[in-house]
C-alpha cells in the first residue's frame, strides 16, 4: 500500500490529476483537497466531469496521471479487498438514487448491513428505521421504489448511504430535477447529517443557490480546468469570467452561447446546398 | 477497396475484443459461483423467475410440437405401415432434438431477453455501479446466482418439453389417429436407448443452458446504458444466442451421433 502524506486535515486529496475520454481532455492536471468534517462543493457547467471525478475517487475508473489519497490510502493502488474496505466507509448517493429496484425501501437500507455485518434481524431492524427516521420517512419502509418520488427515492438512497456509517458521503447532484420543497429538505439533510454525524461531503451540483448556501468551500471546474475556488462569498466576488458566467447564469461568455459555426451571412448565402 | 479492407478489420477488431470482454465476464462469474451456495435464497429466487416462470410457454410448445409430430409421423410412417413406430420417432426427435434445441430457444426469447433487459436496465440506472459503490460485488450478487440458475433450470425445462411433447403424439396418435396405444409405448420402451438418447439430450440441454445464459447476461452487463443500449442488447441476445444454440447442436450432433 502506498502511504504518501496527504496534507494536514484533508480527508480526499486530489493531486495532478488528468482523464481524458476518447479525446477529449476532461481534467487537465488539477488538484483539489477536500477538507474532514466540512462540504466541499464541485460546479461547473453540465458535462465538465464532475460526476467522472466522483468515481475516480471512489476507484471506479482510473486516472491516465495524478493520485487521489483517501483516509491515506492511494484508492488506485489499493488491492481489490482493500479497496472494498475503503468503499464500506465512502458513501455515494447517485443522481438517480439507485435504489434497488427488486426490494422494498426497507430492505434496500437494509442491503449494505446485510451484505456486510452478520447482524442479527432485530439489529438491522433497529439501524434501519434510525436511518429512515433521520431522513423522514420512517412511514415509507415497506413501498418500493417505483412507488417513490424523486425527492423520496434520493432521501432513501441517502439513508442507505449512511447505514454504515461512512466517514464522507458523496453526492452526485443531488438538487437536480428537484421541486423548490424536496431541494429544501435535501439541503437542510445534506447540513444536519454533515454536522450531526460528523461527515465530510463532497457535493457535486451545477444548482448555484442551493450548493452556496450549505458548502464550506467551492471548486469551479470548467473545461478541465479550476476557473475558481474559494468560499461561497470569495466565489461571489470573484472576478473571473467563467466564475461569474456561471454564478449569474448569463447565456454568453466564456462559454458560448452559440455551437462553433461558420459565418452566419456567409452561411445565408450559400445556394446550392441542401444544408 | 482500402476503406473496405479498414472497415473488414475494425470489424473483426471489435468482435474479438468483444469475444474477449465475454471470456473474462464468464471467467468472473464462474468463480462468483461458488460464493451463491451459501446464499441458497439468491438461487431459489432466481430458479422461480428463469425457470418457474418458463413453465407455461415451454408446456403449451411441448404439447404442440408433440402433435404435430405424432400426425406428420403417422402419415410419413403408414406409406411403410409401420404406424406402430410412431412412439419411437417421437420419442426420439423430441429427446435428442427437438426437445434440447426448440426449449433452449424458447428460454433464450422468454428468460434470456428478460435476463439482459433486467440487467442492462440495472446498469442504466446505476444499480450495478451503486452495489460497487457500497463495496458489493455485483457479479457474485448479481451475476452469478442467475447464471447458475439458467445453467440449472435449462435441462429441467428441456425435459419437460420432450415428457409433454410425449404425451401429445400419443394423444393424436392413439386418440385421433387410432395407432395402438400399447405399440405407441412399448416400442418407444424397447428402442430408446438411455445412454445414447437422453443422456445425449440432457449433455445437449446443459451445453445450451450455459451458452444461453451466458450471452443473455453479458449482453446486459455489456449494454451500454440508454434505453435505446438496452433494447439493442435483448435484440442482440435474441439473436445471438440461436444462432449459437443451432450451430453447436450440429456440432453435438456431429460428435454424438456421427459414427452411426
Amino acid at each position: 500500500m502506498d502511504n504518501s502524506v496527504s496534507p494536514q486535515n484533508s480527508l480526499v486529496s486530489v493531486q495532478n490529476l488528468s482523464f481524458s475520454r476518447g479525446n477529449k481532455k476532461i481534467f487537465d492536471d488539477i488538484s483539489l483537497e477536500f477538507e474532514r468534517g466540512k462540504i466541499t462543493a464541485i460546479m461547473g457547467p453540465s458535462g465538465t466531469g464532475k460526476t467522472t471525478l466522483l468515481k475516480l475517487i471512489g476507484g471506479q475508473l482510473f486516472p491516465e496521471q495524478g493520485t487521489i489519497i483517501v483516509d491515506g490510502n492511494n484508492v488506485h493502488r489499493l488491492r481489490r479487498s482493500d479497496l472494498y474496505n475503503l468503499r464500506k466507509r465512502m458513501g455515494m448517493l447517485f443522481q438517480s438514487g439507485a435504489l434497488l429496484t427488486d426490494m422494498n425501501v426497507f430492505d434496500n437500507v437494509a442491503f449494505p448491513l446485510r451484505e456486510h455485518t452478520h447482524l442479527p434481524e432485530s439489529m438491522i431492524r433497529t439501524l434501519v428505521l434510525m436511518k429512515l427516521q433521520a431522513v423522514g420517512l420512517r412511514g415509507a419502509r415497506s413501498l418500493m421504489p417505483n412507488e417513490l418520488s424523486g425527492g423520496m427515492a434520493r432521501r432513501i438512497a441517502l439513508a442507505r448511504a449512511i447505514a454504515l456509517d461512512p466517514m464522507m458521503i458523496m453526492y452526485d447532484e443531488p438538487f437536480t430535477g428537484q421541486d423548490p420543497i424536496s431541494k429544501g429538505a435535501l439541503v437542510h439533510l445534506i447540513k444536519s447529517l454533515n454536522t450531526i454525524l460528523g461527515l465530510t461531503s463532497i457535493v457535486v451540483s451545477h444548482d448555484v443557490q442551493e450548493t452556496a448556501a450549505i458548502a464550506d468551500y467551492i471548486y469551479v471546474i470548467a473545461e478541465g480546468k479550476i476557473v475558481g475556488q474559494g468560499t461561497p462569498k470569495e466565489i461571489e466576488q470573484s472576478e473571473s469570467d467563467w466564475v461569474q458566467q456561471f454564478m449569474t447564469g448569463a447565456a454568453d461568455g466564456p462559454a458560448h452561447f452559440h455551437y462553433p459555426a461558420k459565418d452566419y451571412v456567409d452561411d445565408l448565402l450559400s445556394t446550392g446546398k441542401r444544408y | 477497396m482500402i476503406e473496405f479492407l479498414q472497415q473488414l478489420g475494425i470489424k473483426t477488431r471489435t468482435s474479438f475484443t468483444k469475444l474477449g470482454r465475454g471470456t473474462f465476464f464468464l471467467l468472473q462469474t464462474m468463480s462468483g459461483v461458488l460464493s451463491v451456495l451459501p446464499r441458497p435464497r439468491l438461487l431459489l429466487n432466481q430458479m422461480h423467475s428463469i425457470g418457474v416462470l418458463s413453465f407455461l410457454i415451454i408446456t403449451i410448445s411441448g404439447l404442440f410440437v408433440g402433435m404435430v409430430l405424432g400426425l406428420q409421423g403417422y402419415y410419413t410412417l403408414s406409406d411403410f405401415g409401420a404406424e406402430e413406430s410412431l412412439g419411437v420417432m417421437v420419442a426420439a426427435s423430441l429427446v435428442r432434438e427437438l426437445g434440447p434445441v426448440v426449449s433452449a430457444l424458447l428460454f433464450a426469447g422468454r428468460a434470456g431477453s428478460a435476463l439482459t433487459a433486467e440487467i442492462g436496465l440495472m446498469k442504466a440506472t446505476e444499480q450495478l455501479s451503486g452495489m460497487e459503490m457500497m463495496a458489493v460485488d455485483p457479479i457474485k450478487r448479481i451475476i452469478s446466482p442467475r447464471f447458475l440458475a439458467g445453467f440449472l433450470s435449462m435441462p429441467l425445462l428441456a425435459a419437460l418439453f420432450s415428457a409433454v411433447g410425449i404425451i401429445g403424439g400419443q394423444l393424436v396418435g392413439s386418440g385421433l389417429l387410432g395407432v395402438d396405444e400399447g405399440a405407441y409405448w412399448s416400442q418407444m420402451q424397447a428402442k430408446l436407448d438411455f445412454q445414447d438418447d437422453i443422456i445425449n439430450g440432457v449433455i445437449k440441454s446443459i451445453v445450451f443452458g450455459f451458452v444461453a445464459s451466458w450471452i443473455a447476461l453479458f449482453e446486459g452487463y455489456d449494454a451500454i446504458p440508454t434505453s435505446e443500449g438496452v433494447s439493442r442488447a435483448t435484440t442482440r441476445t435474441v439473436v445471438n444466442s440461436a444462432f449459437s444454440i443451432l450451430g453447436l447442436d450440429f456440432i453435438l450432433t456431429t460428435l454424438m451421433f456421427g459414427d452411426h
